[in-house]
């Protein structure tokens, strides 16, 4: 923070002039990009169809009131799958990523190569998104709950390795020291002195990651993985809106119990 | 532990972890309880074993062409999906986080009167609500295909994500420091400007990298439900069996992926 002497006595500015230039620079480079970005969108759009956006919201609502209540008989088994979709993808996630993160975190893997393969396994499976997963393993395993269980699974493993990783290298290393010393082997120091330290950290990612897996869980169905998402997409293509409604209204249900959930138990353990 | 018969054979020389749930009858009721939910999970999964083994050649030969990726045959329609994402990606971060600030703002319980305060985390919760693809679906009925369905499913999920990370960060900075602005007089924007802003900033910097990121990987999926991008192009290559262009799609999204986290890695350490 300069102070220029002036003859009215010293003034204070936040910048200096360098600070202030290469700000001005960066805010242009900026605007410049999101004028570019907004030109080349616009140019796609076909602005008739934007102008009877309003109207065509309105008819959408109209049409979507009142929900199917009675449609509800329907939903609780796709409910519950989307649930089962979740927990269960979360735990595959749970039990692959352990050995990831250990040979992602630089003071526990065995070698630099390892580490890379790991760190690769990560970004890969955080890349690509669940639904395209889905979309893979529909191919492979046939519609249903299955391949979204694995979507998710496979999904989840790259965001759990990436947080426990990070966990395991910011471990105290005086604890696992201590473990050394009593001649414990590799082995031992982990289970006695790295894993009472990441625990919470594992178990509270773990619920973290249980509550996004239930929204992510919610659309599957769009691809043919199970879950609510099938109602979804089978309403709105047969133009059902009373029961898109309900349909939304149950994942917007789902979606604020299982963010209460994860958030109390992240309470308790933290 | 009785210190007279601790050199006796009292003291147990035997020792045992602790347990992570401290209390055991929480613990039990916990195990026997997921025991019984993942029974009935199992239970009530109906996997198609049949089916799942009759895929596992099927899904070998797909695997298999996969490779090698052909980034050749369709590389016009491949650039211009990837293109289209990264600018929709661009501009609903960059018009997500301008309405951002404003709603941010108005959620932070030390700066806002409770009436704003309660209208904002309105707005977050609302845009919070529904997964990217869904809004997208909507978006898409009522602004036609298009990239701009994808921007404005974007933009909303970016308020959600960004508004509420911004309040958050607000609510717990230093007060201290706001309060000594406050006490030279200045007036409202001032205070933001000096108080607040050098505060939350580095933060928000790498959290707008964060959700460019976000937005460009949802980016891909949301061309399924036609919105735009190079989800589109990945679900035709899909459709038409040509898997090695699929590959070439998804190997581009993960380096350009890999790449945004390396900028983002850089830009936060320079910011701080």
């Amino acid at each position: 923070m300069p102070i220029i002497e002036t003859k009215d006595g010293p003034l204070w500015k936040r910048r200096t002039l360098k600070q202030s230039l290469a700000r001005l620079f960066w805010w242009t480079v900026g605007l410049i990009v999101a004028a570019i970005a907004w030109k080349l969108i616009s140019d796609k759009t076909h602005w008739y169809f934007v102008q009877s956006a309003p109207k065509e919201a309105s008819d959408i609502v109209s049409r979507m009131m009142p929900p199917d209540w009675s449609y509800m008989d329907k939903l609780w088994l796709p409910v519950w799958e989307t649930i089962n979709i979740a927990t269960l993808g979360t735990l595959i996630a749970m039990l692959i990523s352990i050995p990831v993160a250990f040979m992602a975190a630089r003071n526990t893997t065995p070698h630099p190569l390892v580490r890379a393969f790991a760190l690769f396994i990560t970004v890969t499976s955080r890349s690509v998104n669940s639904l395209i997963w889905a979309l893979i393993l529909v191919f492979i395993l046939g519609p249903g709950v299955l391949a979204g269980t694995i979507a998710i699974g496979l999904r989840s493993i790259g965001g759990f390795s990436k947080l426990l990783y990070e966990a395991i290298e910011e471990i105290n290393p005086v604890q696992v020291e201590a473990i050394e010393a009593t001649g414990a082997s590799r082995l031992q120091q982990i289970v006695y002195a790295i894993v009472p330290q990441v625990l919470p950290t594992f178990v509270g990612v773990g619920v973290f990651r249980w509550d996004i897996n239930v929204r992510g869980s919610t659309i599957l169905g769009l691809v043919g993985a199970g879950g609510i998402g099938l109602q979804l997409s089978g309403s709105i293509n047969t133009l059902a809106w009373t029961q898109v409604s309900m349909i939304l209204l149950v994942i917007l249900l789902t979606v604020i119990i299982s963010e209460w959930i994860s958030a109390k138990v992240r309470g308790a353990i933290i | 532990m009785n210190t007279t018969n601790s050199q006796t054979s009292s003291y147990s020389d035997y020792w045992k972890r602790p347990h992570f749930i401290k209390r055991a009858w929480l613990r039990w009721l916990l195990m026997v309880g997921f025991a019984i939910y993942l029974a009935l999970a199992l239970g009530t999964m109906d996997i198609d074993w049949e089916r799942a083994w009759e895929g596992l050649p099927r899904g070998q030969r797909f695997i298999q062409a996969f490779f090698p990726p052909n980034f050749a045959d369709n590389r016009g329609v491949v650039f211009d999906g990837i293109m289209e994402s990264i600018w929709m990606a661009i501009s609903a971060t960059i018009f997500g986080i301008i309405l951002s600030i404003p709603i941010g703002l108005g959620a932070a319980r030390n700066l806002s009167p409770a009436w704003v305060y309660f209208l904002c985390r309105g707005i977050i919760a609302s845009s919070r609500s529904f997964p990217e693809i869904i809004m997208a679906i909507f978006a898409v009925k009522l602004f036609g295909f298009g990239p701009f369905a994808g921007f404005v499913a974007l933009s909303i999920g970016t308020i959600g994500f960004f508004a509420k990370l911004l309040a958050e960060d607000i609510e717990v900075m230093n007060a201290s420091q706001a309060e000594a602005v406050k006490v030279t007089g200045s007036s409202w924007f001032q205070w933001i400007n000096y108080a607040i802003q050098p505060q939350v900033m580095p933060r928000m910097i790498g959290l707008a990298m964060y959700r460019l990121d976000i937005n460009f990987r949802e980016s891909a999926v949301i061309g399924i439900v036609g919105g735009g991008g190079i989800g589109a192009t990945l679900n035709t290559s899909f459709s038409r069996y040509e898997f090695d262009t699929t590959a070439a799609i998804l190997i581009i999204i993960i380096v350009i992926v890999m790449v945004l986290e390396y900028i983002s890695g850089y830009l936060r350490k320079w910011v701080q």
